[in-house]
Parts: structure tokens; sequence; C-alpha cells
């Protein structure tokens, strides 16, 4: 099963900097993503494949990753924009 | 702004969107009577109760809670209560308690009746009165703040956290934010994302029943050698792209919005007032939908990835997928696609959409899981039948 999404993206919260792919992205791609009614364009760094993260703005290390407008864990080093963003640069806050 | 819809009022003036007349067993003895019963009078259901007897006092009084709240539940118009005699079940105790609330409720109790064939005889006449009764209750317009919905999810998929649960969250913000209330539920999935839900609490108290549910569950499982939080991200959700326990949590429990949280109820327990609350359920989805419509749900919001049958015996269920794969292959299952991933509608136009399909649902449209006449019934316990 693959699947297919011409809007490639979704942001789900004012407040996120991280973008969930729709669709199987690559390295070196572009994606527009709207945040606010603003759209940003972003070139991503690595393959992102579906249902995964990249930053959608600089995330620091040690600064809150934030999806659903919620914290759902801390940059365990700096994240750039269109980085993948997951288990390799992201630490759970609670366990 | 304020939405009228299409109810059944009861005697204590709770609003119902069905108008279903009620077999209650007491105890699995009783339910094959039951069942004989129902299923001779047209507009008639039952549940298929598995409990009710040799078990200990806290699992005894989930089962009546469930019992009563089923025939408490506005949906239902009038009650029969099967009992067998000698079951830990107070058979009065469920019919009274039922009664409380206006409708009619009769009990027929197998072991004074005088076995199987008196007992359906009784109960049959009972019922054929009672479903007649019950069409003379016509649908009034009332307001949509009168409605008690209810969240679930179950057979997901990466799809789910990121299309389905966002889309009928969308849909119980805007039924809370027009007085309304909703029942979310699954203890289990709530696990990693407890502090962010207790952040939205309306009370200290609320917050502090939250986590104090979330321990004692914890704590059970402990006890049996079980750490959620060790074990969770699975690989197989990692491989997915959810990173930690508190993304997939919250991906969960985004299916019941984002409004403030008004209380935490126990299994089967009634809301005190309007807005969005937490019960204690397990997360297998019989047992949760059952105890939220005990709790007085009228209908079910059902997220899926995977596609799933599940129904309610007294409640209409709305299966929700954003998987377009599983909507083309279980079509006679799933009432609504969000069409999100496509690129069709964004999350927030099919929230509207879905929450034009509950008013649809709540004013008489069967949902697939009525059609096909999907009634799974399921206790929650604790302990060891004895």
């Amino acid at each position: 099963m693959k699947l297919e999404s011409p809007k490639k993206v979704l942001v789900f919260h004012r407040n996120d900097n991280v973008a969930v792919a729709l669709t199987d992205l690559k390295r070196g791609q572009e994606v527009e993503v709207e945040v606010n009614g603003e759209k940003l364009k972003i070139t991503l760094l690595n393959d992102i494949p579906f249902g995964h993260k990249f930053a959608i703005r600089d995330i620091p290390e040690g600064r809150e990753v934030i999806k659903y407008g919620e914290v759902i864990g801390i940059s365990s080093k700096f994240i750039k924009t269109g980085e993948h963003v997951h288990v390799h640069n992201v630490k759970s806050v609670k366990v | 702004m304020s939405i009228r819809v299409q109810g059944y009022v009861r005697p204590n003036g709770k609003v119902g969107v069905r108008n279903h007349v009620l077999v209650i067993p007491t105890v699995v003895c009783s339910a094959e009577t039951a069942m004989r019963i129902a299923d001779s009078v047209e507009g008639a259901v039952t549940i298929y109760n598995q409990h009710g007897c040799c078990q200990l006092p806290y699992d005894v009084e989930l089962v009546e809670r469930a019992l009563i709240g089923y025939g408490k539940n506005p949906n239902v118009a009038a009650v029969l209560v099967v009992g067998l005699g000698c079951e830990s079940v107070n058979i009065h105790r469920v019919a009274d308690r039922i009664a409380s609330t206006g409708k009619p409720v009769e009990t027929v109790i197998i072991q004074e009746a005088g076995g199987t064939l008196k007992t359906i005889e009784r109960g049959v006449s009972i019922v054929k009165e009672f479903v007649q009764e019950a069409a003379k209750i016509k649908r009034e317009e009332v307001d949509i703040s009168e409605i008690i919905a209810s969240a679930e999810c179950g057979g997901s998929d990466a799809t789910s956290g990121l299309v389905a649960n966002p889309v009928v969250g969308y849909a119980i913000d805007k039924l809370i934010d027009l007085g309304g209330t909703v029942i979310f539920s699954e203890t289990t999935e709530v696990i990693g994302a407890e502090h962010l839900l207790a952040r939205r609490a309306a009370s200290k108290e609320v917050a502090d029943k939250l986590l104090a549910v979330i321990r004692r569950l914890e704590d059970f499982l402990k006890s049996q050698g079980m750490d959620i939080r060790g074990s969770q991200p699975t690989p197989g959700n990692i491989a997915g792209g959810i990173t930690t326990l508190e993304e997939k949590s919250l991906g969960a429990i985004i299916k019941a919005g984002t409004r403030v949280l008004q209380g935490v109820l126990e299994y089967g327990e009634e809301p005190t007032g309007k807005g969005l609350y937490f019960m204690d359920t397990p997360g297998q989805d019989i047992e949760s939908i059952t105890g939220m419509v005990a709790g007085g749900a009228v209908l079910v919001l059902f997220t899926t990835g995977r596609g799933t049958p599940t129904g309610c015996p007294i409640a209409p269920v709305i299966k929700v997928t954003g998987n377009p794969y599983t909507y083309e292959k279980m079509k006679d299952n799933i009432d609504f696609y969000a069409a999100v991933i496509e690129g069709k509608e964004t999350v927030k136009e099919a929230g509207e959409r879905l929450f034009n399909e509950m008013i649809e649902v709540i004013n008489g449209k069967p949902t697939k899981s009525e059609a096909l006449k999907h009634r799974e019934f399921g206790i929650y316990k604790t302990l060891p039948t004895i």
C-alpha cells in the first residue's frame, strides 16, 4: 500500500515546529508549508517517508519539539529547517 | 450560534437519538432467554451480558453500573430486566435505578416464572406492549447542547493520528463550543500524554483525578510485570514515524479535540455537567464503548485506520477513516472518509462535513453498523471470575 498525496505535508497547529509528510518525500525536494496563512518554502535535507516529520524552522539543541500544538519531546541536537525529526535527534520528556 | 436537532425527550429531560426497547439480562445465565425475547419482538434489542455472577465485589459493581447505565441511556424508551434469581447482580436495584429516569421498566425472573418458556411468554408480552407504547414517542426539536457524544479509536494505523483523529477532534470541539458534552476514554492510550491532558483540566481536582487513574492502571500493570512506558512507542510505531510516547498518545487523544477537561469518570459513570469528560476504560473498543454508552453517550464517533465492523446495541456508531485504501476495501463498515491525504479537503473541511453527518445521524439516519445490526457489547472486568 502506498499513499500518494498531492498536498504532500500537513502542519497541525500554528505553534508546531514540525510538519508531517503525507507521501514519501525525497532529499533536495522543495515543499510548501502553510503556517498561519504564511507560505514557507522548505528544501528537505533528508528523505522523509510517509508519516515522518521534518523541521519547519531551526530547532536548537534542548528545545521543545511541537506537534499538535503540544510538546512531543526535546531536541537532543541542533535540528535544521528541512531536517528529518525523529528518534536520532529528539528525546521523550516523560520516560 | 445554536443548532436544533430532532431527538427523543425522556421523562427526566435527557435527550436520546434512538428509541429502543431494551431487554437486559442481569447475568450470563439469563442472556440466552433475554435474546429469545428480544428476537421475538420487532423493535426490541438485547445485550449479551457475559458476566453478573461469581465475580469479586468491585467487578459486580462494574457490571451493575454498566447494566443500569444502558437502561438509563436516553436512546432507550423502555426496559425489561431478565434475571435468573440467584446471581450476584441485584436485579431489583438494577430495575429501580433505571426506573428512576421515569421510563417504563419491568422485571422477569426465570426461577420465579418457572423456566425458559414461561419467562419468554411473559417477557414477549411485556416487550410487545413496550414497543407499541414507544412508537407513540415522537422526535422533538431540541438544542444540540442536549447531546452527549463519545469518541473512540480502534484498528489504528499511521493515518489515524494524522487525519481521522484530528478530523473527529474538530467535530468534537465544535459540539462542545455549541454547549454539548463529549466522553472519551481508553486510559492506556493517555499514558505518556497525561501531563499535557492534565494541563487542560478545569481544576486541580480534575487534574489530580486524571493522574490518579493513570497511576492506578500503571501500578497494576507493573504488578503484572508490564511496563507500558518502557515498551512504547513500539518498533512498528517508530518505523511509521512516531518518535516518542507522548507523540503517540497525543495522536490518540487528539480525537477528543482540544477543549477544557471538565471531569474524569469511573467506568460507566455519568458526566455531571457539560463539556469534555475522560472516562477510565480499557483500550479494547467494545468494552470502552460499552462504558461510555453506559455513561449516557447517545452516539459514538469511531476513528479507524485498518477498519472494523464494531457497532453498539443502542447507539449509532459513525466510523471515520483517513485511509483511502481502507475506505474502499471496508466500505460496508465505514461511514465517513476524510480525503485529507489525497488533498481533496483539509482537516477543517472534513471536520465540518463530519459534523454535518453527525447531525443527520442524530436526526435518524442509520449508520452502517446500525443497518448491518452490529450490536457488539462487552463489560470491562478487572479481576478473574471465581
